[in-house]
């Protein structure tokens, strides 16, 4: 009953239980099935939101993105750090077509997983979201390019 | 270590490396929370230990468990995904905590909160 709610859930519990023990033996299996299964019980009175997740292939360009504009912010926030110039910062206000809680959530750990960009505040209301952009030129251009990037792929995936 | 197999130097000098690297990465986020200016722009460089520094000091661990037993370690995969879910609760609670502060002050550098907003200030 629960694993049919929380399929993905009871799926990365039993992964995680199976990798910390670094085993697949049939004792590991069971023990992390009565896990996986106990966690997604206790979990059901918060009823977290729930979301069906299509067209994998997004996902995967998605997480390569992801991990080529860490790599890269990474780079321009330490040369910034190192180069003691003043920094152009700016607060970038943006109104989103994603309304997933999940999505949202995932974007929020993008935007704070890439240095030089801050989640601040999301209003639910208006679905605009603040985000404090550390060093940028134009700010317009900012967040077309976040909009295209990642929002637009999270809108494929969930909506 | 109850390692099996030692491996070669020059693989332990890469993976030296790599650990130093992403200890240098760490430690410029460290210098860059001094030496920035606002307290909105000191929030990003700690984030440069927490993404690219945690993951070089996860890939040397891993590299070097898994050769030294000879079998794929890819637990490290967990701290990595934890650092990454977890690090926005805290900046977003810290950030609105300063936002919420600044604008109760009339501070001019911050955008002011939607009316719609309800947790804005009265004033």
């Amino acid at each position: 009953m629960n694993l049919v709610r929380f399929p993905l859930l009871w799926l990365a519990l039993l992964a995680m239980w199976l990798l910390l023990n670094g085993s697949v033996a049939p004792a590991q299996l069971l023990l992390g099935v009565i896990v996986a299964t106990l966690a997604c019980w206790a979990v059901t009175p918060v009823a977290p939101p729930t979301s069906r997740i299509r067209h994998l292939a997004i996902v995967a360009t998605l997480a390569g993105l992801l991990v080529r504009d860490v790599v890269r912010s990474n780079i321009d926030v330490l040369r910034l750090i190192l180069s003691g110039r003043p920094a152009r910062s700016a607060f970038v206000n943006i109104p989103l077509e994603l309304t997933d809680e999940n999505g949202l959530a995932v974007l929020a750990c993008i935007v704070t997983a890439t240095p030089g960009s801050a989640w601040i505040r999301h209003d639910s209301k208006r679905n605009v979201v603040t985000i404090h952009v550390l060093d940028t030129a134009d700010k317009l251009a900012w967040a077309d390019d976040f909009k295209r990037t990642y929002e637009r792929r999270l809108v494929e995936i969930l909506q | 270590m109850t390692g099996t197999f030692s491996p070669p130097e020059w693989l332990q000098a890469v993976i030296a490396l790599v650990v130093l690297a992403g200890a240098v990465v760490t430690f410029i986020g460290t210098v860059g929370l001094v030496r920035l200016a606002t307290f909105y722009q000191r929030i990003h460089a700690p984030t440069l230990g927490t993404s690219m520094g945690t993951a070089l000091i996860l890939l040397a661990s891993s590299l070097h468990s898994s050769l030294v037993l000879g079998r794929p370690v890819v637990h490290e995969v967990l701290i990595l995904i934890m650092v990454l879910v977890t690090t926005p609760v805290t900046l977003v609670l810290l950030a609105r905590a300063a936002l919420y502060r600044d604008v109760a002050e009339g501070n001019p550098d911050v955008p002011a909160l939607p009316r719609s907003t309800e947790d804005a200030p009265k004033p």
